[in-house]
């Protein structure tokens, strides 16, 4: 019973030590935590408001068929695309653009004498199906009509 | 975000992302200094822009107006476009910033601090009308490649600085010179050192003209730091990108002026028309230099909803680059019948030109407002899209609004 009890003890002492060790670990990480978001809270000089980088937390993410940190469409030949297409510019740019097969080739052609791309191997035509399959050109004639009107009532 | 903010959404996941950032070094950070090269989720906030701004790509940082936040006669900086071909400079050093003229048509190369450029040469001031080459590109059909502006990417503002002349003068033009290029201090996307993301420049004539400055205010403030903190050469009238942003040397040239984005098709047009889509040689591609005449509604904002018999009272802006617009009209009918518009005489050589007109509705209905400029040399805005042409340049098609009057 009594070495039950001894052993009972030890567990406890060893559960103690373990608790406080994880608290000085969980207040160490808060203030790291909170020094890395406030770096100038320890060095008392004036507060000044810079914008910090949040990235979504789960960069792979996709909801609604659409790659959440990129916006691309998630179809095959997605994440071949984000690993190569993002990394000097934002995937905006690509977003905003519809081209054909002849000329994704040449705008990679382009990035690669004049923007250090370099040679995309066969994830060249993996990249570029993706995109002439996704953000293929669409026609619009000489004048589009007017869209996406937001209408208002005009005061005085 | 606000960091406030964020150290309470802040989980070890989001620790371990921002490791691999630069904000650790925040404290570190020049008192004032916004870290411009962080992909940040509020460029709002960052370049104090209008809310409805809006961000076409954010690296590089691309960020048009609309119509209707161009309302102002001189435009201030919250509703000036922002067009980047690479990054923004980090590290801003004013104290030693020089900016050098050389090239092989310079008398004597010469370097001058900000405070002798200030200090040495009489300042002037000028409204200037700044457009990118590709506004409008959205529209073209096949579709052009970049960024894809809608009709948002022009200002006026007002510039201050030297004449460019001048200080060209003072370092000796040679007699053979043909060109200026500049170079400046933004950063190639690929980060790689030695490439620049952009050198243009403009012929000989241009740049000696009265208004084309070495800028150092804006709006009668140091420029901001998106737009060219603290050197920026400002020619009006011609593509924005002639304008270099964070200039530290120009080159007065022999020949035209072969920095990147100068040579190839970058902004460029085919030196005679091609129909749409067709392949262009290289050779067969001409530089842009004058912008053609345009013009926008700036109130109302399309989609007003009216009474029936009232009058509406429309104004904006034209310009016609190196010209000036002679004659404003708008239709309510298509096209089929034109009035006029009270149109003001520029303030000076190169600022845009405001326009108004009482506009009348004979029945209730939808109606759209198109306004169409002509310049002093007869040459009007087209009602449909301008020659196509393989980078989407120069779409000066008349600008349009939606009216429903009810």
């Amino acid at each position: 019973m009594s070495e039950k009890l001894d052993f009972h003890n030890q567990v406890k002492k060893v559960y103690r030590f373990l608790l406080v060790l994880f608290s000085l670990f969980v207040i160490t990480g808060g203030l790291l935590i909170y020094y890395m978001a406030n770096p100038s809270f320890f060095s008392f000089k004036e507060k000044q408001e810079i914008i910090a980088t949040v990235e979504a937390l789960d960069p792979d993410r996709i909801e609604n068929g659409i790659h959440v940190s990129t916006g691309f469409v998630d179809a095959e030949g997605l994440m071949t695309v984000v690993r190569n297409c993002t990394n000097c510019h934002s995937s905006k740019l690509v977003l905003q653009n519809r081209m054909n097969v002849e000329r994704w080739n040449a705008t990679i052609k382009w990035m690669q004498e004049t923007q250090n791309l370099p040679d995309l191997g066969k994830n060249q035509e993996i990249i570029v199906n993706y995109l002439a399959t996704n953000y293929p050109p669409i026609d619009k004639g000489r004048r589009e009509i007017l869209s996406n009107i937001d209408w208002y009532v005009l005061k005085d | 975000m606000k960091r406030r903010l964020f150290v309470k959404k802040a989980t070890l996941g989001s620790f371990a992302t921002l490791i691999g950032s630069n904000i650790v070094f925040g404290s570190k950070m020049l008192d004032g200094y916004v870290p411009l090269a962080l992909q940040d989720p509020d460029p709002y906030k960052m370049f104090n822009k209008n809310k409805d701004m809006i961000v076409l790509n954010d690296k590089p940082w691309n960020i048009e107006a609309q119509a209707h936040i161009l309302d102002d006669k001189v435009t201030p900086n919250s509703c000036m476009f922002i067009r980047n071909n690479g990054l923004i400079p980090e590290d801003i050093d004013v104290k030693n910033w020089v900016l050098k003229i050389d090239g092989e048509s310079v008398a004597k190369e010469k370097t001058y601090t900000l405070s002798e450029l200030k200090s040495k040469f009489k300042h002037y001031t000028y409204q200037l009308t700044i457009e990118c080459g590709g506004n409008g590109r959205s529209e073209f059909s096949p579709p052009a490649k970049g960024n894809q502006w809608t009709v948002g990417a022009v200002h006026c503002a007002n510039w201050t600085g030297v004449r460019l002349r001048d200080v060209l003068e003072d370092a000796g033009i040679k007699k053979d010179a043909v060109y200026i290029g500049y170079h400046a201090t933004d950063i190639h996307l690929s980060r790689d050192p030695n490439k620049e993301p952009i050198s243009r420049g403009c012929p000989m004539s241009k740049a000696l003209e009265d208004e084309t400055l070495i800028a150092f205010k804006m709006n009668d403030e140091d420029i901001p730091i998106a737009h060219g903190y603290p050197l920026r050469l400002v020619a009006g009238g011609w593509p924005a990108s002639v304008s270099g942003k964070w200039i530290n040397r120009i080159s007065i040239r022999n020949k035209v002026h072969d920095g990147p984005k100068m040579t190839g098709d970058a902004y460029r047009v085919p030196c005679k028309p091609v129909a749409p889509g067709e392949k262009v040689k290289e050779e067969n591609m001409c530089i842009i230099e004058s912008m053609p005449v345009k013009s926008l509604i700036t109130y109302p904002k399309s989609g007003a909803i009216i009474n029936k018999g009232k009058a509406l009272k429309i104004r904006g802006h034209a310009w016609a680059g190196d010209l000036e617009v002679s004659k404003m009209e708008y239709s309510i009918d298509f096209g089929s019948t034109w009035k006029s518009c009270i149109v003001e005489k520029p303030v000076n050589r190169f600022a845009w030109q405001h326009f108004t007109a009482s506009v009348n509705f004979p029945d209730s209905g939808y109606y759209e407002v198109w306004v169409k400029a002509t310049d002093s040399k007869g040459v009007a805005q087209p009602m449909l899209l301008p020659g196509w042409n393989p980078k989407g340049y120069l779409n000066n098609a008349c600008h349009r609004i939606a009216i429903k009057v009810t």
